[in-house]
């Protein structure tokens, strides 16, 4: 690839105090990509999201946007420049409606008709939102509240869309529908995807090229199709024996 | 019949009193988990710019030509000032405490509280400083009952700020962000909102509700002092604890019971425990129902 990327990590360490989290990671997400990061629970992948927000500082490294240094920067500028994250959990406000959850996602816009017409957008997106609209969020089923999560991400048109393990507790066939939407907002919006997730098997379908994390560090990288022919990924991360 | 009804309208008066305090407590609480104990001081200090302004345009002649638009103006000061003093505190005292333990911002609340009570004896004297009789005469009277025209207008107030309050944070986009703040910040700065601005935001709007009370009760008793915001402070957080701390509805409705037992306590059973019915109410609640009659059930109101 010729072009610059979009999101660039370069030997990024974190802590919580004693424990080191990530021990210098080192990434490349280009423009239009799905790029998917999979590992075990506890490899540092929530973490990775998290530094790359602002949410978790850096103990070294840098994070490039956009061409641009972001580290450091205060975690609520970064949804205005267009980097916008779908935690793990969903998080979604549970004492809100649905779509105040979603009016949130667009917090730092102003243009009421264009968030108007996104909130029909993820509507025609997610249907069963729509009709729980004046519902709390925190009432709605786990599939529903992932819809919701992705939605309320959506409404902030975000540029660079982090995803951690979107199909964490859900049924087999929502989980199918959720990535039918991440490839959708991949191809029609042409939003730029880093996704991760346990879920290797579907990570790796979805996305162009993988990386694997292992206790705070990435020990593979390669095109997402090498990564799910590889006989050792398929042992460690598909089930084979 | 006579009596309980010139009681229950009394109740009323001081029970949104009450109310108007109380929800400073419960919105700082639901955003940060802090029990803001200067928050009686707000109250104080707006009673102060009341009488201070009042004072001033009564010099000037205006409180006697325009009573009204006086008392509007001086409340609006008030407000302000005390939005902004609120907003100093939560910069100087509890923003640097903000990840330390609960214990240690609670106590750097008491030692605010007791900073800003001296610092008002200092600067406005031991003494009780009269307001300026120009709405103190006058009411309705139905038989034996009466009704004061400050009265009236202290619950058309009351009614009009809970109204604004209950709007702006369940309608507007800012009371939405002060919501989604106070449930998830690290999902609030994930969605671009900046929860110190936010959290800034309650401490001014809480103290501005508590100044403007603080006003109303000086025009109401006619004085004020530097040790007011002391009982009523504690008397309207035990009104938030029994609304469901954390609750903007049960924080009104707490006050409103808190004013109520209280005058009605005072009239039916003794005037000398008139202090002594809200802490009792205050036990109850937390050895009963610690999380307040609104508490968890009733979720959609907590902020
Ligand atoms: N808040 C925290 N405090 C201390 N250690 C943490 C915290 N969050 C995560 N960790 C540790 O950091 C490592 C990486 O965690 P995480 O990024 O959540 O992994 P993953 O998302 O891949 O499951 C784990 O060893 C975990 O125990
Ligand atoms: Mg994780």
């Amino acid at each position: 690839m010729t072009t610059a990327p979009i999101l660039e990590l370069r030997d990024v360490h974190t802590s919580y105090g004693n424990i080191k989290a990530l021990k210098g990671i080192s990434l490349s997400v280009y423009p239009g990509e799905i790029v998917s990061i999979i590992g075990a629970n506890g490899a540092g992948k929530s973490t990775t999201l998290m530094s790359i927000c602002g949410i978790i500082p850096l103990k070294a490294g840098e994070v490039r946007y956009n061409g641009q240094a972001i580290q450091g920067k205060p975690a609520d500028l970064l949804p205005p420049m267009g980097l916008c994250q779908v935690p793990e959990g969903r998080r979604i406000f549970p004492r809100l409606s649905v779509e105040d959850n979603l009016d949130m996602g667009a917090f730092f816009r102003r243009d009421k008709d264009e968030i108007s017409k996104d909130r029909e957008h993820v509507f025609a997106l997610f249907p069963v939102l729509k009709d729980r609209r004046n519902q709390h969020g925190g009432t709605l089923s786990g599939g529903e509240q992932q819809m919701l999560a992705i939605g309320r991400a959506l409404m902030s048109r975000p540029k660079v869309l982090l995803l951690d393990e979107p199909s964490l507790g859900l049924a087999p066939l929502i989980v199918q529908k959720i990535f039918e939407i991440i490839n959708e907002i991949n191809r029609e919006d042409g939003t730029t995807i880093l996704l991760v997730e346990q879920n290797a098997n579907i990570a790796l379908q979805t996305a162009q090229r993988g990386y694997v994390l292992e206790t705070g560090a990435i020990i593979m990288e390669d095109e997402a199709q090498n990564l799910l022919n590889n006989p050792e990924i398929r042992k460690a991360y598909l089930g084979e024996s | 019949m006579e009596f309980f009804l010139q009681q229950l309208i009394n109740g009323l008066t001081l029970g949104g009193i009450y109310a108007l305090i109380a929800l400073g407590y419960t919105m700082v609480y639901g955003i940060i988990q802090l029990i803001n104990f200067a928050h009686g001081e707000f109250f104080a200090a707006g009673g102060y710019m009341g009488v201070i302004l009042l004072s001033f345009l009564a010099g000037q002649g205006y409180l006697q030509t325009h009573p009204w638009l006086c008392l509007g103006g001086a409340m609006l000061l008030a407000m302000v000032f005390c939005a902004f003093l609120a907003m100093a505190v939560e910069k100087v005292a509890y923003m640097p405490l903000r990840k330390s333990t609960r214990l240690a911002a609670l106590v750097s609340a008491l030692g605010m509280s007791i900073f800003l009570s001296n610092g008002l004896m200092l600067t406005q004297g031991v003494y009780d400083k009269p307001y300026p009789a120009a709405f103190s005469q006058g009411g309705f009277e139905f038989g034996n009952i009466v009704v004061s025209y400050l009265q009236i207008m202290i619950v058309l107030i009351t009614i009009g700020l809970l109204i604004f309050l209950n709007i702006l944070v369940f309608k507007t986009r800012i009371g939405k962000a002060m919501r989604a703040t106070a449930q998830d910040k690290v999902m609030s700065a994930l969605v671009g909102i900046n929860s110190n601005k936010i959290i800034s935001l309650t401490f001014a709007i809480g103290a501005s509700l508590a100044a403007a009370a603080g006003i109303m009760v000086g025009l109401y008793y006619g004085s004020v002092n530097y040790t007011m915001g002391f009982v009523p402070g504690i008397k309207a957080f035990a009104a938030a604890v029994l609304g469901g701390i954390g609750n903007i509805t049960g924080a009104m409705l707490g006050g409103l019971i808190i004013g109520m037992v209280e005058i009605f306590g005072a009239g039916y059973i003794s005037g000398q425990y008139k202090d002594v019915f809200a802490f009792i109410i205050l036990i109850a609640v937390l050895y009963f129902r610690p999380t307040g009659i609104m508490g968890e059930n009733v979720d959609d109101t907590r902020v």
